[in-house]
């Protein structure tokens, strides 16, 4: 038997509006955007929950009733399901059902989609007991299987996960880690005892989440007879399709097909007698790891060079990361809840990102999504508000 | 290929232009007669110079009367801006070598081309902005070769707008492109202007931008220098560098001045170049109290001018209209970071800069602030400047423009 392992990312950020430098001091609202931009967070929640989350999940919901069989895993972050309960309340609602089915699994991460494991061990340790907690309170779920932002990984956080009793952690199934080794199969982390490690099968994650509308693709279209088939060939365990929920309707528009794919595929995956589909934690304990994987350099899901460049790789990005994390000592200190807060939507890896210039100048829109016109108009808007915190932050003390 | 000035004879852009592109032309083996209006000192490797002044009258036409005189002459000069300078005296450069009224010097250096042209073997006409044009005109009258014209600006960026208009330039402009084979436009925004304000249609006009050859680094043995003892002492320096006229926004980056100085009092505009506003900048200055915080160099040439690029930490060109724009290429090869406005030909091809309207002055002071204050923005500016601004070159100019003269030729 072979198992079909879905895992979805749920995510938005809280992005920083167009702060300037006359707005420090004056203007501790650094989120609320509320021009036609796309910096307006309301605004894409709204339409992302209009174009993916509502029309996705109520699909998902119907195809589980259809198949029983059917089994999906959701990771959410923290403040996406802030963000959708006070903008989207349909589309939360609709998680918690599908959650309700019993058919899905719930993963754990960083309540703030931060990289605070590589920054503050303490400020990791606080924002996934914070997502622990917020799970709880809207699915009734405690999360067995852990994936840190951006799938970011290394032996340590093996070591981490295994220290706190997960069964598991995701990570990229990247070629010149594996070597000869399959991203099929189950692995264990170097420096960890019980926990396991599930790699993403980027190939034919990336078919559906990347070159599904493409056309310039040669085995476009995608049907889910070729789909089944390929799954059905590949040798292996399991097929992790790890991707972002987003995939369906957002990154991929209805028009391209997208929902009827979706639609056939578990019907079409469920012909071959030789599939299943498993949860993170039932594949984890279905089947016995392969081998060990040693990865002591950080691992991500990132572009072409799966490391966390895509977030630190500028001065920029480095300055930015090193502001943020240097007010850490003086915002414990403050003990202001308001501030606190401010201080965690700040780490969001999402405002590095948007200050990458690997390949901006390239036109390349697939590998830069953004919502300011350019890395360095997110680099001065994020380091304006964050010298805004730093004075309340003063304040306070 | 007539053209207008050359270095070191010229006072901005356009000789620049002229020597890069006529280099990268040799470079692809096209070979480059270039006619100037007047004998200059002119000698490159790369191409024979022909000097309007001392061809003959001949053949094609009848004898020529010349008239040379000496005056302030630049292409960037408007005829009425021109008649100002001269009832004040005042000299823009160093190098002036043209006559006492813009018009007819173009109608004499127009009437020598067809003789020239008569004399000389070639393949295809080329001319490079109105100066030039009737010359290129008379060169096609008199041979019937396909003609290229090459616009590096119009009178409505030089005269910051449609109200300043001179109706003698514009119906050179506009005459020249009715007569071309096909027309050269520095930007898809000085393409537009064709499109809409001379009626040229936009299938005719083929988008050249222009390039940068290799930037020689400063010799770091002037005066310039001493800014780095105030860079160390912890203060901001930023640059203007270009002609202190209407159509480069002098007057913005003052006011932009004003604004970042209220923020943060430790930093320093320095105002390079000469032009007609100039006095008119200082008394602004003086006027809104910034006046110890604004440096005018006058007009910085060779070294001294990629010293102030190397000693600034931010240059700016708040350009009302620029048809392209290449200074700041120049500054973003030494690693300095650059500020355009978007109202300029050179944004359509530089993506490792700041951008912003050149009415925005507080966006304009919010980016300089964030220049001199963030040292990761101006990394991140200076590391990926160099790379791009590396990619811009000469040689891909000359390669779309040899594709034109073959098509033609």
């Amino acid at each position: 038997m072979k198992s079909i392992c879905f895992y979805f990312q749920v995510h938005q950020p809280y992005r920083v509006k167009r702060y300037r430098v006359f707005d420090i001091g004056n203007d501790p609202e650094y989120f609320n955007d509320r021009s036609e931009s796309s910096l307006n967070n309301r605004k894409i929640a709204e339409k992302v929950a209009a174009k993916s989350y509502i029309p996705t999940t109520t699909l998902l919901l119907d195809l589980l009733k259809r198949h029983p069989s059917l089994r999906v895993s959701f990771s959410f972050s923290g403040i996406a399901l802030e963000q959708l309960e006070r903008y989207a309340p349909e589309a939360l609602d609709l998680f918690k059902r599908v959650v309700d089915t019993g058919q899905v699994e719930v993963l754990g991460e960083t309540y703030y989609h931060s990289l605070s494991f590589f920054y503050s061990p303490l400020e990791f340790e606080m924002q996934v007991d914070k997502h622990r907690d917020l799970i709880r309170k809207h699915f009734g779920a405690r999360p067995r299987v852990f994936r840190n932002t951006e799938l970011s990984y290394r032996n340590d956080l093996g070591t981490w996960a295994d220290s706190r009793g997960y069964l598991g952690i995701l990570a990229e199934g990247w070629d010149p880690i594996l070597g000869w080794r399959s991203p099929n199969y189950v692995y264990q982390p170097k420096d960890a005892a019980n926990t396991r490690l599930l790699l993403k099968n980027y190939r034919f994650s990336d078919d559906i989440a990347f070159r599904f509308s493409s056309r310039e693709w040669s085995e476009w279209p995608l049907t889910t007879e070729k789909f089944a088939r390929w799954i059905g060939e590949a040798e292996g365990d399991t097929i992790n399709l790890f991707m972002d929920y987003e995939t369906f309707g957002e990154h991929q528009w209805e028009d391209t097909g997208i929902f009827q794919f979706l639609d056939r595929l578990p019907e079409e995956l469920s012909k071959n007698p030789g599939l299943d589909f498993k949860t993170p934690s039932q594949v984890i304990q279905t089947y016995e790891p392969r081998d060990q994987v040693d990865i002591p350099h950080t691992l991500t899901w990132a572009d072409t060079d799966r490391d966390l460049t895509a977030w630190t790789g500028n001065p920029m990005q480095r300055a930015a990361l090193d502001a943020v994390y240097a007010l850490e000592d003086n915002v414990l200190l403050a003990n202001d809840g308001r501030l606190l807060e401010d201080w965690r939507k700040m780490q969001t890896s999402d405002h590095f990102y948007y200050m990458c210039t690997k390949w901006f100048a390239d036109g390349d829109v697939h590998a830069y999504f953004s919502p300011y016109e350019s890395p360095y108009d997110a680099y001065i808007a994020y380091m304006n508000a964050l010298s805004d915190l730093r004075l309340r932050v003063e304040k306070a003390r | 290929m007539f053209g207008w000035e050359f270095p070191p004879f010229n006072s901005g852009g356009l000789g620049v232009a002229c020597l890069g592109l006529t280099r990268a032309l040799s470079e692809r083996g096209v070979e480059v007669i270039f006619v100037m209006p007047k004998t200059l000192d002119l000698s490159v490797p790369w191409t024979r110079f022909v000097f309007a002044d001392k061809a003959r009258g001949d053949a094609c036409l009848g004898k020529v009367r010349m008239r040379v005189v000496n005056s302030a002459l630049t292409p960037y000069l408007t005829s009425a801006s021109y008649d100002a300078y001269r009832r004040r005296g005042i000299s823009l450069s160093g190098n002036s070598v043209y006559g006492p009224d813009l018009i007819s010097e173009v109608k004499r250096y127009a009437s020598m081309a067809a003789s020239i042209a008569c004399r000389e073997d070639f393949d295809v006409i080329y001319a490079h902005d109105w100066l030039s044009f009737e010359a290129g005109m008379e060169a096609k009258r008199a041979t019937g070769k396909p003609l290229i014209v090459h616009v590096h600006a119009t009178e409505f960026d030089r005269c910051g707008g449609p109200c300043g208009v001179n109706g003698e330039a514009y119906a050179i402009e506009k005459a020249g492109m009715e007569a071309a084979d096909r027309v050269i436009a520095v930007s898809e925004l000085t393409k537009s202007i064709l499109v809409r304000e001379y009626g040229i249609p936009a299938g005719k006009i083929s988008v050249v931008h222009n390039g940068i050859d290799d930037t020689t680094a400063p010799q770091g043995d002037g005066a310039l220098l001493r800014l780095h003892a105030l860079k160390q002492a912890g203060w901001g320096v930023v640059l203007f560098l270009g002609r202190i006229t209407l159509q480069k926004g002098p007057d913005y980056f003052i006011r932009a001045a004003k604004r970042v100085l209220e923020r943060n009092p430790k930093v320093v505009f320095i105002l390079s170049g000469s032009g007609d506003m100039e006095r008119q900048m200082m008394d602004l200055a003086a006027q809104l109290g910034i006046g110890q915080s604004v440096l005018f160099t006058g007009f910085l040439q060779g070294n001294d001018r990629y010293e102030a690029y190397a000693a600034a930490d931010l240059f700016i060109m708040p350009s009302v209209s620029e048809p392209f724009g290449i200074t700041p290429l120049e500054a973003m090869r030494l690693g300095t970071p650059v500020l355009i406005s978007k109202q300029s030909g050179v944004s359509e091809v530089v993506k490792h800069v700041l951008k912003a309207d050149f009415w925005d002055i507080d966006e304009m002071a919010n980016q300089i602030l964030s220049v001199v204050g963030y040292p990761g923005l101006r990394a991140a500016l200076a590391e990926n400047g160099i790379k791009e601004s590396s990619g811009i070159t000469w040689g891909l100019a000359a390669q779309k423009v040899d594709t034109i003269v073959h098509e033609l030729a």
